[in-house]
């Protein structure tokens, strides 16, 4: 089953005399374990798409499944209680709470979503481990680089292991090197089956993905396949001799 | 080939697998193996033109071994290569005149062919990218670096080109 589907989806907004058709008509699928990346030019409607998915806004028309859930009709609560077991949300800007050490804001989430104290903390500490900043776990996010940020912000979208990681424009306040690194850990994540879809602006970030997807307009205008079998590249096939 | 040897042999006279292995450290995983009959070829073209010579060494236990070093003229032609800037990067140009061409006489739909090529483009850049774990050595790093801001800056460029046709740009 897939873990996400979307059909005819739409999100309007009017502006005055005008109408804007953010989301134009998107009918998406996402599989098991799949990484999905979404690129366009800014105002293709891209943010909003992945807005929609995360419930962080509601589409004007069409559906949209998470797993077997059509969730688009679910009241606010009880969409707010699936989103939080079952979505994982990376922003461009990190969205930390500043006043609380980079532990806390991973533990937050759980124990909202219902796990345990100590299961929470376990958790916490496990998934900041893995990404590499367990020794600033008592840092507070202003005191961490915008790559420590990232993964914090990583460690809190994952704490829940949910099905499907949403990411807008995770690298886009990133130097080079950071932005390695937090590529690095999505490929690392999707490899242990993490499904994701993620926006951006960059090629070099969508072409991480197993599927890149180009939004124009508010609609998929364009789908390249990266995943399988690429085209077999040597080193030495670089420079000019 | 012809200026690398030339400026492997402004170091220090060599034979010709001396120059395979040299050429080896300095661009290893670079370039393809390179293979050392290609090697005395160029070197036959380069004693031809004047720009290197050879003479025969006598070794004990083995045949003579032809060991070549720089001429003046070979150092010149050296020194004017790497005075000379190399030349700018040029438009793709095959792409270019395909999109004018093919727009101009209505045989294809510009839209189509741009989104081809940028479908194209972004699988060698996932390329290049996976290239970047199994560059170790720094010459590689750069190289691969290159070649992400060379396709990034081509993918800008497709995109101007689509926002020209899409807003009815006309030749």
């Amino acid at each position: 089953m897939a873990v996400l589907r979307t059909v005819d989806l739409h999100r309007q907004f009017t502006v005055g005399e005008t109408v804007v058709r953010a989301v134009d008509g998107i009918d998406l699928t996402v599989g098991e374990g799949e990484f999905v990346s979404v690129m366009g030019p800014s105002g293709c409607g891209k943010s909003t798409l992945l807005h929609l998915l995360g419930g962080l806004d509601r589409p004007t028309s069409g559906e949209i499944h998470l797993g077997e859930v059509r969730v688009d009709r679910l009241k606010e609560a009880a969409w707010a209680r699936l989103r939080r077991r079952r979505i994982g949300f990376v922003f461009q800007d990190y969205n930390l709470i500043d006043d609380l050490s980079a532990r806390d804001n991973l533990e937050l989430p759980a124990v909202f979503a219902g796990a345990s104290p100590r299961q929470a903390r376990d958790r916490a500490g496990d998934l900041l481990d893995q990404l590499g900043i367990g020794a600033k776990a008592g840092a507070l996010p202003p005191q961490l680089s915008g790559g420590e940020r990232q993964r914090v912000a990583i460690g809190r979208a994952l704490v829940n292991e949910p099905d499907l990681l949403l990411a807008d424009e995770p690298t886009g306040a990133l130097d080079s090197r950071a932005t390695t690194e937090v590529l690095q850990i999505l490929g690392r994540l999707h490899e242990a089956g993490q499904a994701i879809v993620l926006v951006t602006h960059d090629p070099r970030v969508a072409t991480t993905a197993d599927r890149l997807l180009t939004m124009r307009d508010g609609q998929v205008v364009d789908e390249t396949p990266l995943g399988g079998r690429r085209t077999a590249l040597a080193l030495g096939d670089l420079l000019e001799r | 080939m012809r200026h690398a040897l030339l400026a492997l042999l402004s170091k220090e006279s060599a034979h010709g697998y001396e120059l395979k292995q040299a050429v080896e450290a300095e661009f290893g995983e670079l370039w393809p193996p390179v293979n050392v009959g290609q090697i005395y070829k160029t070197l036959g073209r380069l004693e031809a033109d004047g720009l290197v010579r050879s003479a025969n060494v006598a070794q004990a236990s083995r045949p003579d071994k032809k060991v070549f070093e720089l001429t003046a003229a070979g150092r010149e032609e050296l020194t004017v290569w790497i005075d000379q800037p190399a030349p700018a990067v040029r438009v793709k140009d095959e792409f270019f005149t395909k999109l004018v061409l093919a727009s101009r006489a209505k045989v294809a739909d510009p839209l189509v062919l741009i989104d081809r090529q940028r479908r194209a483009h972004l699988r060698q850049l996932r390329s290049v990218t996976d290239l970047a774990d199994t560059a170790s050595g720094l010459a590689a790093r750069l190289a691969v670096e290159g070649a992400v801001l060379h396709l990034q800056a081509d993918l800008k460029w497709l995109e101007r080109c689509e926002q020209a046709f899409t807003t009815g740009g006309e030749f």
